[in-house]
């Protein structure tokens, strides 16, 4: 780059400086965050760090260009750590638990991490309370059958449901290191043992 | 009182049934809800924070009768519907509790540190911005919502908030979008209002600061705000910053048009 360029775009910088909350909405905000918020208990200034995969998402409203989104998409399912083993299903009485449980990786939260799936989804017939931010997964197995690979869709989709639909709101609970690789196969359970009160 | 609305909470167990975005149960509650505001606990905190208002306090020894809300030094009536807003005495734009705690700050001599170590209520305390924010709240009951977008810093402000709002960051990838970017959801029974329609956006403002029957306490937008960074699993916001300012800025102004109908009942 030329000086002449570099020194337009010095001074490009610095009257966006001046001007404060006028340039860039999306570059204001990230500095007022960067500025106003701290660290408290669990909850460290890093997680206001956008990875690859929010930047994306966040800076085309949920509707990144078809490329770009594809691109990331494939980043995030080759990142999955499928369990070593090669089995998907775990106990569904201990995912029913977890998928029951909200808590986790808030400031205010000690100790273990639920799966918070009730919050969003309809699952078990037995819980009224259920969220309607997800889709209903009562009846998942029985409805899209008990194969290998509807085991492994499922287990994925909890591990990283980006890696399937790029700006879902689902989290990414393997991923992010929320969900240790025993509650993701209790939670697959749930869905896709045929004796889970889910496909009753 | 408190007794009175735990047993009323207790003897309604259609509170805990599931319930759909504009279903009989959530037409039930706010039915419920406009009963009790006829007979509202916050109006306890209105009337301390009145006193707190008028009374000279804090190491100044002074009352907050000079404080300028934005419509000029001791004017409170109409004053909490058209906010947040551009002050140029300190080059920001803030919402009311923020404008408050400045008061405090400059003309009773309080110490900002002080007031933000515990700023929000909890059933032993009450900190007294919370209550100042009742009492000015209240004096605009019935008015208009109007925060302004006439100063450069107060539509920057706003597109600095919509940023914010739909940035989705942290372990869980939430944003404030994610439970409050989309019509007719909700989380477990909790109906979710979408806050980027005008239509909805008004249930952002409408029943702050509000009595919460969950914990009974009163609790203003700056305690919401707090909560739900807490719940997007983010660090904690600075309470009373420019950042708070900002989004609430955001979800105002899209509330703007809709009457505003002074403290409130929440669940």
């Amino acid at each position: 780059m030329r000086p002449a360029a570099i020194a337009v775009l010095a001074a490009a910088a610095l009257a966006a400086a001046c001007a404060g909350l006028q340039s860039d909405p999306r570059a204001d905000a990230r500095a007022l965050m960067q500025r106003d918020f701290h660290a408290k208990g669990s909850a460290g200034m890093d997680r206001l760090k956008e990875d690859p995969v929010q930047s994306a998402c966040n800076a085309h409203r949920d509707n990144p260009p078809q490329a770009l989104a594809e691109k990331l998409q494939q980043e995030q399912m080759a990142a999955i750590k499928w369990p070593a083993d090669g089995k998907l299903l775990g106990d569904w009485k201990s995912g029913e638990k977890i998928a029951q449980d909200g808590r986790g990786m808030a400031w205010t939260d000690k100790g273990g991490v639920g799966g918070s799936c009730y919050n969003c989804h309809r699952i078990g017939p037995a819980t009224t309370s259920f969220g309607t931010i997800g889709p209903s997964l009562h009846h998942f197995g029985k409805l899209r059958g008990y194969g290998a690979e509807m085991q492994r869709y499922a287990y994925g989709r909890i591990y990283n449901a980006k890696a399937y639909n790029l700006c879902t709101q689902m989290p990414r609970f393997g991923h992010a290191g929320a969900l240790s690789e025993q509650q993701m196969k209790d939670l697959t359970a749930l869905l896709m043992d045929p004796a889970s009160p889910v496909n009753q | 009182m408190r007794r009175a609305l735990v047993l009323a909470l207790a003897a309604a167990p259609w509170l805990h049934a599931a319930a759909q975005a504009e279903d009989p149960v959530a037409a039930e509650f706010d039915k419920f809800r406009a009963v009790l505001e006829q007979d509202n606990p916050a109006e306890l905190f209105e009337v301390k924070g009145e006193e707190l208002w008028t009374k000279p306090r804090g190491p100044k020894n002074a009352s907050l009768a000079a404080c300028d809300l934005g419509l000029g030094p001791g004017v409170v009536k109409g004053a909490y519907a058209q906010l947040p807003r551009y002050f140029a005495d300190v080059d920001r734009v803030m919402d009311a509790e923020a404008r408050i705690v400045h008061c405090m700050i400059t003309l009773q001599g309080y110490s900002y540190a002080e007031l933000a170590k515990q700023p929000f209520s909890s059933l032993t305390r009450t900190p007294d911005p919370v209550s100042i924010a009742t009492y000015v709240a209240a004096q605009s009951a019935g008015m208009k919502i109007a925060a302004p977008q006439a100063h450069p810093k107060e539509r920057a402000a706003y597109a600095a908030g919509q940023e914010m709002f739909f940035y989705r960051a942290g372990p869980y990838d939430f944003s404030c979008a994610s439970c409050h970017g989309v019509d007719d959801k909700r989380i477990r029974t909790q109906p979710l209002p979408n806050f980027t329609r005008p239509a909805q956006a008004v249930r952002a403002v409408q029943g702050w600061p509000g009595y919460r029957m969950t914990g009974g306490v009163m609790h203003t937008l700056q305690w919401r705000m707090n909560d739900c960074f807490r719940q997007q699993r983010f660090p904690e916001p600075g309470y009373a910053s420019e950042m708070v300012s900002a989004l609430l800025t955001y979800l105002t102004v899209n509330a703007n048009g809709h009457e505003y109908r002074g403290p409130g009942i929440k669940r």
